[in-house]
């Protein structure tokens, strides 16, 4: 199915690099700089209008971002973007414009691993407090926080 | 309401609900913008019962996950020890015997009840009739709550599913007791609904109130009750049927209007489906064995998987990134209520101070899956 | 009946000779009434306990205020995360004396199953006194209910005479942490 739906957008915007990721739940790695038009088209034209998840991860050589999208008329499997971002300056563009349910997600993986999103109506951190430093879902942040690093604990 | 044109310089006023108020369901903080009693903005505020459980889901080995998960949305912790278990089952290939599945069906179908009690009871304490709904609802919870220790040791986190089956097989007291509950609980629900549907009270306060169109729904990422009392039909025990549901002959209540008396209603009619389906379950279950024998270190394949089920709250999912050894890669949860709060502030935008109260009890959060 | 018999009969059913201390604390802890600082799970099984199965209202304690105001016990149940502390000290700090704290479940006594992460207090004791502390997690009504048993056994054998409420010198409010680049910080403390 998503092997189709990659074949349709390969045509549509054969400018772009895309790639099909075989797996148990195969995916469809798509460019920084044209996650926003496909997005637009995916839901447009292709059906997909229910983001249901956007996940943050920190690989050893780069960011990426998952979206797991589905169809709610058509019942179609679900549809998964990869996108890759740099490790010194990671930003990507935001589908909060697209599919509104994406702002919490967003600002959330903002403040748990870091990457930036382009065009946010407020980015800015959700479960922990504004001034705090790091983030804690990267590889290099310890567990145990910054206690890790110093700071005693008042008795 | 016409405004009166008196030329007085007015001012919006801004009042802080939280963290520690009666009605916000846990440490939850809400920024107020009013105009008089009128709302202009809301702003939810959360983080403030984080636990990391990410951070720590990595830090831990597959199985020692699954009591972490008990935690997460601390009601039902049964299904969220069946969605994690599932999603592991589906990175690693791992069949779960029959009878495990039906037992796990009757597990969820039971949480599903309970957490309908909560929800209806702690809905009506924050409209005002304190406690008397809460306590009807808290006395079948009890009963239940007795099955649940009679089955797995603990009333709450019950730690009881285990990848490829459960944990302990059902003691021999299960079933009789489980018929008697099953065959009380009817009556309970029509006590309730005797009690409240028709209520004067309820129906002003909860007619017309936080209506959600289906398209904003949908744009919005809701699920659950919130999503089907607009009217979409959309319950993942049908549409991406997972375990042995396919088997199982109920009906997904819908609403009409999206407002707060619907989702309350789509709530108690969720509690009948779940009986029929308890019912049948309990006609079907087979004797048989209950878990796998799995390695004693227990490392899955390499991959990434994303399984969701249908909670009682809405689609919990977790997705799991596998780079072979024992501890996950990356440990996402896909909570359904913090999910759900972004479509609060344009629920509210336009009621009185008094419907916020109503309206976050009918999106019906728990704070432990909202920061995780 | 003589008049000395008359006397002997109605001192023996109007009069109550006790000490001031006794009645004191007799009144106090017949009627404790909690603030429940409901955080997380444990809190759930705080509202079983006041519930109908488990009922603590036999011991006077039903009235559950959400005001610290009128509150004489603040039962902690749940984890504290560095978010919410500085609040539930400042809570603490607004409550009248005589005041107690009951820390309940493994999270309110030492971190619990979260101990020692980035956004997690070690245990409650860590900015405010505890008194009583009932472990489990979450810990049962029954449980519950004794750790209300010990706190009252604790204000029977307490006395005005020393009781530190009263007294001058004693330290009144707790000092409030606020929420720094790296964690929580106390008031004077350098980073």
């Amino acid at each position: 199915m998503s092997k189709e739906i990659y074949e349709r957008l390969a045509k549509e915007f054969p400018e772009s690099s895309l790639d099909y990721l075989e797996g148990k739940d195969p995916a469809i790695s798509v460019n920084a700089d044209d996650l926003f038009e496909m997005a637009l088209h995916l839901k447009e034209k292709e059906g997909y209008d229910y983001l249901s998840a956007v996940t943050g991860v920190d690989y050893p050589d780069r960011f990426e971002v998952v979206y797991h999208l589905y169809s709610m008329r058509e019942r179609k499997e679900p549809l998964i973007l990869k996108v890759s971002a740099s490790k010194e300056e990671p930003e990507v563009a935001s589908v909060t414009p697209i599919w509104p349910g994406a702002n919490f997600q967003e600002r959330e993986v903002y403040d748990l691993v870091g990457i930036r999103f382009a065009g946010h109506p407020k980015l800015t951190r959700i479960l922990l407090w504004e001034g705090y430093e790091g983030h804690p879902l990267r590889k290099d942040f310890p567990i145990e926080g910054h206690r890790a690093i110093g700071q005693e604990e008042p008795s | 309401m016409q405004r009166m044109e008196t030329g007085l310089r007015t001012e919006t006023i801004t009042v802080n609900m939280g963290p520690q108020h009666p009605s916000t369901h846990g440490v939850f903080r809400m920024i107020v913008t009013l105009d008089g009693e009128t709302i202009v903005d809301l702003e939810p505020v959360m983080g403030y019962l984080h636990r990391c459980q990410e951070k720590i889901g990595e830090r831990n080995t597959y199985l020692q996950n699954i009591p972490y998960t008990d935690r997460l949305d601390y009601i039902c912790s049964m299904s969220n020890n069946m969605a994690y278990v599932m999603a592991v089952e589906k990175l690693a290939q791992i069949e779960v015997p029959e009878r495990a599945e039906y037992i796990r069906i009757i597990m969820v179908e039971l949480t599903r009840i309970v957490n309908h009690m909560l929800a209806i009871g702690a809905l009506l304490n924050d409209l005002g009739c304190f406690f008397t709904p809460m306590l009807y609802g808290l006395r079948e919870r009890e009963r239940i709550l007795d099955l649940f220790e009679m089955a797995s040791g603990s009333r709450m986190m019950c730690n009881y599913m285990r990848f490829g089956g459960v944990r302990y097989d059902l003691p021999p007291s299960f079933m009789a007791e489980l018929k008697s509950v099953v065959a009380a609980l009817p009556a309970f629900i029509d006590e309730f609904e005797r009690l409240l549907t028709e209520n004067e009270i309820v129906l002003v306060r909860c007619r017309g109130v936080g209506v959600l169109p289906p398209e904003k729904a949908i744009a919005y990422s809701c699920t659950g009750p919130l999503l089907r009392a607009s009217g979409v039909d959309y319950d993942i025990r049908k549409v991406d049927s997972y375990s042995i549901y396919e088997r199982f002959d109920f009906d997904v209540p819908l609403g009409r209007n999206g407002d707060v008396y619907d989702r309350y209603l789509v709530r108690i009619g969720e509690m009948r489906q779940s009986l029929r389906i308890l019912e049948q379950a309990i006609e079907g279950i087979p004797e048989g064995e209950i878990s796998v024998k799995l390695p004693r270190v227990f490392k899955p394949p390499e991959g990434d998987v994303y399984h969701r089920i249908e909670s009682p709250k809405g689609e919990l999912g977790f997705y799991l990134v596998s780079d072979g050894s024992t501890n996950p890669y990356r440990y996402k949860i896909r909570s359904p209520t913090f999910i759900n709060l972004t479509v609060l502030p344009e629920l509210c935008k336009g009621h009185k101070v008094a419907d916020v109260v109503a309206i976050l009890g009918s999106i019906d959060i728990v704070l432990g899956e909202v920061d995780r | 009946m003589t008049e000395e018999e008359y006397i002997a009969e109605q001192v023996r059913r109007n009069v109550i000779i006790t000490t001031i201390d006794k009645i004191y604390n007799w009144g106090r802890r017949s009627s404790v009434w909690p603030m429940g600082f409901g955080l997380a799970c444990c809190a759930i099984e705080m509202i079983c306990a006041a519930a109908s199965r488990f009922d603590f209202a036999r011991f006077g304690m039903e009235m559950m205020r959400p005001t610290p105001r009128q509150a004489d016990l603040m039962i902690v149940a749940g984890t504290v995360s560095n978010k919410m502390a500085p609040q539930v000290v400042r809570l603490y700090d607004q409550m009248p004396e005589p005041k107690y704290v009951l820390a309940m479940g493994a999270c309110a006594i030492s971190g619990g199953p979260f101990k020692d992460t980035y956004n997690v207090v070690n245990g409650i004791d860590t900015y405010i006194p505890v008194d009583v502390y009932v472990p489990g997690c979450p810990p049962r009504p029954e449980a519950l209910i004794e750790g209300f048993i010990k706190l009252h056994q604790l204000i029977e054998g307490q006395t005005i005479l020393t009781s530190p409420w009263y007294r001058k010198e004693a330290e009144r409010e707790m000092p409030v942490p606020t929420l720094g680049p790296k964690g929580l910080v106390l008031p004077g403390e350098d980073e």
